[in-house]
């Protein structure tokens, strides 16, 4: 890091969102400013640059205090409509698995299964303030004599369910093919045989991730659209890699950094969490995500400048390597082919297939910008940054 | 012209019967069969893509009727919950007439009900559900 021309403090940008001053633009805004002005008018003009992303996120989970029955219960085991939450916490709280299928699901017994529901859906059903079945059994202690408890309940019910994902807003993901004979059914959705198709899933230049693709400016404490309401980063998410290779612009050109994220669940909109089932592999949750990327300088800028033309990741056969953990790339394609409908591998064009949602993400954009503008949103600034590349 | 999918279902009694032929020999309409299929008590289940002039689609049709066939339009078969649709277009993977496509440059996922089958791939695809195979409407379709 070297010294800047411009130079912005979070408590410069907060202040002039509180005065409505503020000038904010998604990223996708961003690309065009930053071409024609360079990034160090742009990091004058701008002072936030908002992203999001819409896609199955499947390390992603509810911690739900359901409040005490009478008589006590310490609530080793409970299910929310039929699918089964972890209840080794305290008596009466459970954390419940976006992957988590109801427990008489006949999962891939007739393959492909369906996965029609599961804790993604409870998670949705709850938010949309749907009534939820919940059945706990206990041992029995004296103190906790109770062995058995049931009821229907309603997110109001609950005195807290908070939305805590290990793992969202992955920065870059594999483009999936497959080079068998035979249609396959993964978590990257189906995959026709003799690469029929290739999947891939980001937002490309909206993703949040994307924007600041060294962490210089989110970590513990940034605050974040989370499923239509606020929430913060809390942590790296499982398997951020940081040293994940990168172009010269520093954006990674594999799976890379990871977020781990909360919120609760009590402000949140069923329309950004939305129980997901793909077929042959099980639930999930297909997540809305949006992080505020401040402008502190003209780095900040020229990062979120990004385009989809800069953005690359790696062509991954979903059959046979994948599955047996060998990591070989087919090519390297970039987001502006992948979005332009087909990519050509090995001399073959194959028809490309989104499973994250450009319309979604750049609602989610447009919803961040517009609660910064009207000075409801302000940036929490990180206690500390996420780790980055060395 | 006109092009349609039309869904076919023949009673046990119609299906030893030469209808498809007479249809684009009586009433020079062009055919695609894009699924056929006898059912264990005899009766027929066929998906067709019938075109020809407005006239001779008009008179086909009454033909398949006086021969007792039941027949619905296709493309209202299949509908989407625009509701919980989420554009993400994991159903673009399956969709062997693109009548689920992305349209560029906004990525949205457009459903185009004169293109489907009705082969319903989408159905268990699409992650939300948002595809459903629903009851069809046919009165307006014989008008």
């Amino acid at each position: 890091m070297g010294t800047f021309e411009v130079n912005k403090t979070y408590r410069e940008i907060n202040d002039r969102i509180a005065s409505g001053r503020a000038v904010v633009v998604t990223a996708e805004e961003m690309i065009d400013i930053v071409e024609n002005d360079g990034p160090v008018k742009a990091a004058q003009r701008v002072d936030v640059v908002t992203t999001g992303t819409f896609a199955p996120m499947c390390s992603s989970g509810a911690f739900i205090n359901f409040g005490h029955a009478q008589p006590t219960i310490k609530a080793s085991k409970t299910w929310f409509n039929g699918v089964p939450a972890y209840g080794g916490l305290a008596a009466v709280d459970c954390y419940i698995g976006a992957t988590e299928p109801t427990e008489e699901d006949p999962l891939n017994k007739v393959y492909p299964g369906n996965f029609n529901y599961g804790g993604g859906h409870v998670i949705e059903d709850l938010v949309a303030g749907k009534t939820v079945h919940m059945r706990s059994e206990g041992y029995g202690t004296t103190c906790y004599p109770n062995r058995f408890f049931e009821k229907d309940l309603t997110l109001a019910d609950l005195p807290q369910a908070l939305l805590c994902n290990p793992r969202n807003g992955y920065q870059n993901y594999n483009c999936a093919i497959n080079t068998t004979k035979k249609t396959i059914y993964t978590y990257m959705g189906t995959l026709k045989p003799r690469m029929g198709n290739a999947n891939y899933c980001s937002a490309g230049a909206l993703s949040p991730l994307m924007n600041d693709p060294c962490y210089r400016t989110i970590g513990l404490g940034t605050r974040i659209f989370l499923g239509g309401g606020v929430g913060y980063v809390t942590w790296w998410g499982t398997q951020h890699k940081p040293q994940a290779p990168r172009t010269e612009q520093g954006v990674p050109t594999t799976p890379a950094g990871t977020l781990f994220v909360m919120g609760d669940m009590k402000q949140m909109k069923p329309e950004w969490l939305r129980g997901a089932s793909m077929r042959g592999y099980g639930c999930t949750l297909s997540l809305g995500l949006g992080i505020p990327i401040p402008i502190l300088n003209e780095e900040m800028a020229r990062f979120t400048g990004v385009k989809d033309s800069d953005i690359f990741t790696q062509v991954v056969d979903y059959a046979m390597d994948y599955p047996n953990g060998v990591s070989r790339s087919y090519g390297q394609v970039s987001y502006e082919e992948l979005k332009s409908g087909s990519i050509t591998v090995e001399g073959k064009v194959i028809p490309t297939v989104p499973l994250s949602s450009m319309v979604r993400a750049r609602e989610v954009a447009f919803i961040l910008k517009e609660w910064i503008e009207r000075g409801k949103f302000f940036l929490g600034e990180p206690q500390f940054l996420l780790p980055g590349p060395s | 012209m006109q092009s349609k999918i039309l869904i076919l279902r023949f009673p046990a009694e119609a299906s030893q019967k030469p209808l498809v032929c007479n249809l684009a020999r009586s009433f020079e309409l062009t055919f695609n069969i894009l699924h056929a299929q006898i059912l264990p008590r005899k009766e027929g289940l066929m998906v067709l893509e019938l075109s020809g002039t407005r006239e001779n689609f008009r008179k086909g049709l009454a033909y398949l009727e006086s021969e007792g066939i039941d027949v619905q339009n296709a493309g209202q078969e299949i509908t989407r919950d625009e509701s919980r649709c989420t554009h993400c277009g994991a159903c673009t993977a399956v969709c062997p007439t693109a009548a689920l496509y992305v349209h560029r440059p906004d990525m949205a996922v457009v459903f185009d009900q004169e293109k489907c089958s009705v082969c319903e791939l989408c159905v268990p695809t699409c992650p939300t559900r948002a595809m459903c195979v629903t009851a069809t409407k046919t009165e307006k379709f014989f008008e």
